[in-house]
């Protein structure tokens, strides 16, 4: 497998590139944009030393974020979501476990790694005073790896990129909550990166904004870039995920494919006849059926709807009507995620 | 190009490959240096900010007042008593800057100028939230901290140079110019007078560039930086005061403040640099500890701001 992609570029092309050994190393670790391991975040409450009052904040959680892919990183607020953001940006130490970015490990390459990652961590943070462009040539020039010569296009093209080329040169302080949101997101796109990261990217926005927003992740993801997005709002992420991962209390209580969890399909038959109907997806090995009244549910699994109804009317079981329904997204993120979304 | 050997390039194919594409971000050393780059972007910072713009004002303003308000009062009553030099300065314009920095240095004006710069440079990132977007850059913290340090001690001497020019220039508009006659007796030229009062800039600017370390240290302690700034200027007052009580005179020569004005060996004849050496290292020593507190703090503190 080849090194992901290297994102177009928005500007014209700097003097000789070179590679990153590190990165362009093959193996199944470099295929995953970020993993960590048994990642954990135990924050002391309070000056006591009692390990009772200690809040666990991310409890040994495994992520395994394939690159390319768009990761909805979801839970309710507190659930661990923003801490473990931080760990894996380097902000905040683990208690224990290990994390890597495409394929080296970390925090030993962070100097590495780092600037191939954009990130916006629990919403926008800029200096007041300044304008929004002067805000970005501020972190270009934090950033040692920035070839100066460039930086003017890169900012302008980045700015364009969110919209905010118009407004670039108000003060930060005059702008509205959509383009304070907007000029975070602008950060992360100050240069080609391989990985993106989002943190709360729509918290304040009116649905326009929201809808904004989506579009630039998938532009994003477009370029090849994996994009790994945290909310707490279902809806707003389940569009653009390829990927999800429900975190829940500190715990990611699942991962995997958006499609998955998607995937769990019930069958519901309606009959005259429901032992029957019921009798004959026993034989079809069907999970979880259940009989009420004229109706009769069960797990769909692997089969096809089409084959059951077949094999229903071969058995002479008259269908009044059947059903694949689809339990809804959010419907799994409840019960995963437990009574909704209030704060364990 | 061609003929060049690859093995040197490791990313060579890439390029070959990916023509007109962008460099691999974080592959690459810059040519031009990055660290300037930092440092002047932290410089318009500091030196950007209103707040640390009305701080200078007001230090160029101060020389302006005291300057016209001692024009007014000396020339009724010269006698003795006030700061030191306050009695030369009807003979000499000179003077005034020496009598500005002391009073500067002692009503706390310059230490809380520093204080503010110092106490805001960590703790005020950390409260904007802009420090998290910083070391996600990543700018590197231990790199941060240098250039944060560096610009506190580059607004030290500043903000002494902007006090000691603006009082030199009132004192000759003021008062009387010509050679200096010091302490010991002797007259120097004029010249000789503006480069020893230029030096007591540069001391003090060295007192507040320590003291800066100080504030940086406190600084990296907490999110709010009116703590730190506070925290600067609580030492900073504590440390005078124990040094006026005599009980406490065995440790007088350890605070930070003790060598603030010990400068007036520069206008003796011949010249007596030992307060002068004595406050360097005393600066030097304090900066070292404090920095290498901030340091050990920044580089293993969680940033949850």
């Amino acid at each position: 497998m080849p090194a992901s992609p290297v994102p177009d570029s928005p500007v014209p092309a700097g003097p000789v590139p070179a590679v990153n050994t590190v990165a362009a190393s093959t193996g199944t670790a470099a295929d995953f944009a970020l993993t960590s391991t048994g990642l954990t975040k135990r924050f002391r409450t309070g000056l006591t030393m009692r390990a009772g009052s200690d809040q666990l904040a991310v409890n040994r959680i495994d992520l395994a974020v394939p690159s390319g892919s768009v990761y909805g990183f979801l839970g309710p607020n507190g659930s661990g979501k923003t801490t473990t953001i931080r760990m894996l940006l380097g902000l905040i130490q683990p208690t224990a476990g290990s994390h890597t970015m495409f394929g080296m490990p970390m925090p030993d390459h962070q100097a590495r790694a780092l600037p191939l990652v954009g990130s916006l961590v629990e919403g926008p943070a800029f200096y007041p005073h300044l304008s929004g462009r002067a805000n970005l040539a501020r972190l270009d020039a934090a950033d040692r790896t920035a070839d100066p010569a460039t930086a003017r296009a890169r900012i302008d093209a980045a700015l364009d990129r969110v919209g905010l080329l118009a407004a670039a040169d108000k003060r930060y302080k005059a702008y509205s909550l959509g383009m304070k949101q907007r000029l975070g997101i602008a950060t992360s796109l100050l240069r080609p990166r391989r990985l993106v990261i989002l943190d709360e990217p729509t918290n304040g926005l009116d649905p326009q904004g929201t809808r904004e927003v989506r579009v630039l992740i998938r532009e994003i993801a477009a370029d090849g870039t994996t994009v790994f997005v945290s909310s707490h709002l279902l809806a707003e992420v389940e569009q653009v995920c390829t990927h999800v991962g429900v975190m829940r209390a500190g715990r990611l209580v699942y991962q995997g494919p958006l499609a998955e969890l998607r995937g769990q399909a019930g069958l519901r038959v309606r009959s005259p006849k429901p032992d029957l109907a019921a009798r004959v997806l026993a034989e079809l090995g069907l999970a979880g059926i259940r009989q009420s009244g004229q109706e009769v549910t069960a797990e769909l699994g692997a089969m096809l709807p089409e084959v059951i109804c077949e094999r229903l009317v071969l058995a002479g079981v008259p269908v009044a009507g059947l059903e694949t329904p689809r339990r809804s997204l959010e419907d799994e993120f409840v019960q995963l995620t437990g009574e909704g979304f209030d704060v364990d | 190009m061609s003929t060049e050997d690859t093995s040197a390039h490791p990313g060579r194919w890439l390029q070959l490959a990916g023509p007109g594409r962008d460099e691999w971000p974080g592959a690459r050393a810059h040519p031009v240096p990055a660290w300037l780059r930092f440092f002047n972007s932290e410089l318009r910072l500091v030196f950007g900010r209103p707040r640390n713009l009305a701080l200078l004002g007001v230090l160029a303003i101060v020389p302006v007042f005291l300057g016209i308000l001692l024009r007014l009062t000396i020339g009724t009553s010269g006698g003795p008593g006030g700061p030191p030099f306050l009695n030369q300065l009807a003979g000499n314009g000179v003077f005034l800057a020496l009598v500005v920095l002391t009073l500067t240095l002692t009503v706390l004006l310059l230490p809380l100028s520093v204080g503010v710069v110092s106490g805001d440079a960590i703790a005020g990132e950390a409260g904007l939230g802009t420090l998290r977007g910083l070391l996600t850059v990543p700018s590197g913290r231990t790199r941060l901290l240098a250039v944060k340090y560096a610009a506190i001690v580059v607004f030290s001497l500043t903000a002494c140079l902007i006090v000691s020019v603006i009082s030199l220039i009132m004192g000759f508009i003021l008062f009387h110019v010509g050679s200096v006659t010091l302490l010991s007796g002797t007259t120097v030229s004029l010249g000789s007078g503006v480069l020893r009062v230029l030096t007591v800039a540069l001391f003090a600017g060295a007192a507040m560039a320590s003291l800066g370390a100080i504030g940086l240290a406190a600084s990296t302690l907490t999110q709010h930086p009116v703590g730190a700034i506070a925290g600067v200027l609580v030492l900073t007052v504590a440390s005078e005061i124990c040094d006026q009580l005599p009980e406490l005179s065995a440790i007088h020569s350890y605070l930070p403040t003790h060598y603030w004005l010990s400068w007036d060996g520069l206008f003796r004849s011949p010249v007596d640099w030992s307060g002068i050496e004595h406050g360097l290292v005393s600066y030097a020593v304090y900066a070292v500890i404090f920095v290498a507190i901030a340091w050990a703090k920044l580089t293993s503190a969680d940033i949850t701001s």
